[in-house]
């Protein structure tokens, strides 16, 4: 595991953005950039990256950017890495960035046929768990109970489970990753570039206006849905499931704080009833069952 | 050794975009299009061309591929037809705003439901407020001309704007004529290997494309666009007068003017029915009527200055559609029409709406549209709208 | 006078690129240096990249873009940073 101080010193996330205050995902293109540049291009379909880069002619991005239509971000990474493989290019990464609208939803066909046709690039998807940019309206990923401006009682259906279908394309490396823990991410994002064909890494990241959470807590928040197991840390490289980080030690139920902690801490989950909370840790439990045999299988 | 071949519109467009090396091509297969597709992707298998091809899985994909392997500094292809077209329609006004020279053949088909496969023009003529320069060819020798004169016109510094190629349906796509593939040598020489662009994503030179641009920036943009368009004509012009140097092969600049200078009636249409325009024509004048037809090449940049000098001398147009915008009638007929507003002295114009869902239009049929002329010029009609060839039930 | 504007919007990366965002703070963070450990957390999550690390790994705010959010007081385990109200 790199050290904090290994961290690269360059910022390629110039300070000055348009971002809320607290904004959970910056964190992790920040971070991102320090483990890809400053050889990377990045492809960032209709999201919250859209805007907080700044309006023209300034940017808040070191490092080449091409902005696209929503749905498009896999196809047109698509394009780019096969033209930089055209001109002998060895070394640029190409970075999609995408939301978890642009991923789960609208931007899926594009993602699916990407993976299927084994293209060379990585492929990060920064859930907020909602359609933040256009003012809080429900994906398919965002969670269980959720209040959006979509969703006023709170969402029905539980969140899209991405990494695993990602993971059924067969793709070389899929990996989760919370904002959290940025060291975590630095170090999957340095190993998916090891990889040739999709490498795809779902990472959390919270967001104030859009969970109704004080500006402070973003990070304090993201670490408890790794605590309470709600968002587990692994990554499946060539097919190998294995658990990274603090969620190691979770497989065991009582190591699992109460996922009714995290759901208190938030203004969005202020609908969910105690039977609401009590379906969650069930299905919480329940996924932690499905990972304690994945990782049986493996041996 | 420039060689003749007997081949489909379709073969025509892959041997264009052979000629003209492309180094990308990205394409999602719809009727009457897929041959196209196939045809480069065996080029590029048994290196016959040597270029990026990717299989995507829409045609939304295909040219948000083309977008980014443009915008990565390569000469990109892709083609379509009708509803691919229309899946398109996000992608393709995005890369006219970002200023890259794609080159797209769209084999003109309507569109459903119901289902069709057949020739109809309203396709194309939907994206004619997109930015993109529009082509549309009569035969497939110009297919084939056209996609490499293209490539020459979008990446003028002065122009950098995507192309359209309209084909129709089957008529051109499918059907064989001899076409003259001219030597790679020549192409060489005609088009510079070097794209010019207007932005390059490129780590040695970190830039963002396409922030957010609030209305103190926007309008300035979009003029630029519209600056572009008006360049466009003259290399147009230019492009296809070098081409006639090289080749001897001329389709016209912007409109292929065929009997028109002297004409009472001048009949204006697009596409392959073109050629049976001007077969009837021949036939009217040697009965003695002064007729003539006006083919649009280019439909955008739009031809007004051209088509009114080269009408100087007509009393009536006749304008045949073969497409519908419900709620106005033929497109084209509306797009003449305000072309000739600008002038004291204007002819008639009076449309036609035939052929749609691929439904033949006859040498017979335009021999009676030409007649129909002469009965409105002679009774003194007022000059409309009307639709051939259409079954009396459902009138 | 002509006006110079590419084809098509691009940006240049800049510093400050939407403003002085230290303007929208209303708290501020102050680091108690008696208190610091130079871990480097704070400079680690800083969303805004407003934390800047010296050659000698010492943290020192950017208030010309410190957005005033509180992560680094929440996250620096020796509660060596305090928001203080802003007027």
């Amino acid at each position: 595991m790199t050290s904090i101080r290994e961290l690269p010193r360059e910022e390629y996330l110039l300070p000055g953005t348009a971002a809320c205050p607290g904004c959970g995902f910056t964190i992790g293109l920040r971070m991102a950039l320090k483990a890809l540049g400053p050889k990377v291009i990045m492809v960032v379909p209709a999201g919250c990256t859209s805007i907080i880069q700044s309006p023209y002619p300034y940017t808040s991005i070191g490092v080449p950017l091409l902005n696209i239509a929503f749905a498009a971000a896999a196809a047109t990474a698509s394009g780019i890495t096969q033209a930089l493989e055209y001109k002998g290019d060895k070394e640029t990464t190409v970075l999609v960035w995408a939301g978890d609208g642009g991923t789960a939803d609208i931007g899926i066909q594009a993602l699916s046929g990407a993976a299927e046709r084994g293209e060379n690039f990585i492929y990060v998807c920064y859930d907020n768990e909602a359609y933040m940019n256009t003012g809080i309206q429900r994906s398919g990923a965002t969670p269980f109970g959720a209040w959006t401006t979509t969703t006023w009682t709170g969402k029905k259906e539980f969140k899209k489970d991405i990494p695993m279908i990602m993971a059924a394309h067969r793709i070389p490396y899929v990996a989760t990753a919370s904002i959290a823990y940025p060291i975590d991410f630095y170090d999957k994002l340095k190993k998916a570039k090891t990889h040739k064909g999709l490498k795809y890494l779902h990472l959390h990241a919270p967001c104030p206006p859009g969970w109704k959470i004080p500006t402070d807590k973003t990070v304090e928040i993201a670490k408890l849905a790794v605590e309470t197991g709600l968002w587990p840390l692994y990554e499946i490289e060539n097919g190998e499931f294995r658990l990274t980080g603090p969620s190691k030690i979770l497989i065991d139920k009582n190591r699992r704080k109460p996922v009714e902690s995290y759901i208190k801490m938030q203004g969005r989950f202020s609908n969910m009833t105690d039977e609401d909370i009590k379906i969650l840790q069930e299905w919480i439990d329940k996924q932690w069952e499905q990972y304690a045999e994945m990782l049986k299988q493996r041996k | 050794m420039a060689q003749t071949l007997t081949i489909t519109g379709n073969h025509a467009a892959a041997y264009g975009a052979k000629l003209s090396k492309v180094q990308f091509i990205s394409a999602y297969p719809i009727t009457p299009q897929t041959v196209i597709v196939e045809r480069l992707a065996q080029m590029v298998e048994n290196g016959e061309l040597n270029a990026k091809f990717v299989r995507v899985e829409s045609e939304h994909s295909a040219l948000a591929a083309c977008i980014g392997a443009a915008a990565a500094g390569l000469r990109t292809f892709t083609a379509t037809s009708s509803h691919g077209l229309a899946y398109m329609h996000e992608m393709i006004i995005w890369t006219a705003g970002a200023r890259l020279p794609i080159v797209m053949p769209v084999v003109t088909r309507a569109y459903a439901p119901p289902w069709s496969i057949w020739s109809e023009h309203t396709d194309l003529l939907l994206e004619r407020d997109t930015g993109w320069i529009i082509f549309m060819a009569e035969n497939n020798q110009e297919v084939l001309d056209t996609i490499i004169q293209a490539y020459k016109i979008a990446e003028n510094e002065n122009v950098l704007l995507p192309v359209m190629i309209g084909m129709d349906a089957f008529i051109l796509s499918h059907t064989t004529t001899p076409v003259e593939i001219p030597d790679q040598e020549l192409v060489d020489n005609f088009l510079t290997q070097e794209t010019r662009r207007a932005f390059l994503l490129d780590p040695n030179n970190p830039i963002t494309h396409g922030s957010m641009t609030y209305p103190d920036w926007y309008m300035e943009f979009r003029y630029l666009l519209y600056k572009a368009m008006i360049n466009a004509k003259s290399v147009i012009k230019d492009t296809a007068e070098q081409w006639r140097k090289l080749t001897g092969r001329y389709y016209g600049d912007l409109i292929d003017c065929y009997r028109c200078s002297d004409a009472d009636i001048t009949m204006i249409t697009i596409g392959a029915s073109a050629g049976d325009a001007k077969e009837a024509t021949d036939i009217l004048r040697s009965e003695g009527y002064k007729t003539g037809v006006i083919r649009l090449r280019v439909l955008r940049p739009f031809p007004d200055k051209e088509l009114r000098e080269a009408t100087k001398n007509s009393k009536l147009i006749l304008v045949v559609d073969r497409n519908l915008s419900p709620g106005i009638g033929g497109i084209l007929l509306h797009e003449i029409k305000g072309a000739y507003q600008t002038i004291k002295k204007q002819p008639l114009i009076h449309g036609f709406i035939t052929g749609l869902g691929g439904r033949d239009i006859t040498l017979q049929n335009f021999i009676t549209m030409f007649k129909r002329g002469y009965e409105i010029l002679e009774k003194n009609e007022e000059p409309g709208l009307e639709w051939i060839n259409l079954r009396k039930e459902v009138l | 006078m002509s006006l110079e504007i590419p084809l098509t919007p691009i940006s240049h990366p800049t510093i400050g690129a939407s403003g002085k965002t230290g303007t929208w703070r209303t708290s501020k963070p102050i680091i108690n240096y008696d208190k610091c450990k130079d871990c480097l957390i704070c400079w680690m999550y800083c969303p805004e990249s407003s934390i800047i690390r010296t050659e000698k790994d010492k943290v020192l705010i950017e208030y010309d873009y410190c957005k005033g959010c509180g992560i680094c007081a929440n996250v620096c385990p020796f509660k060596a940073i305090d928001m203080i109200e802003e007027e």
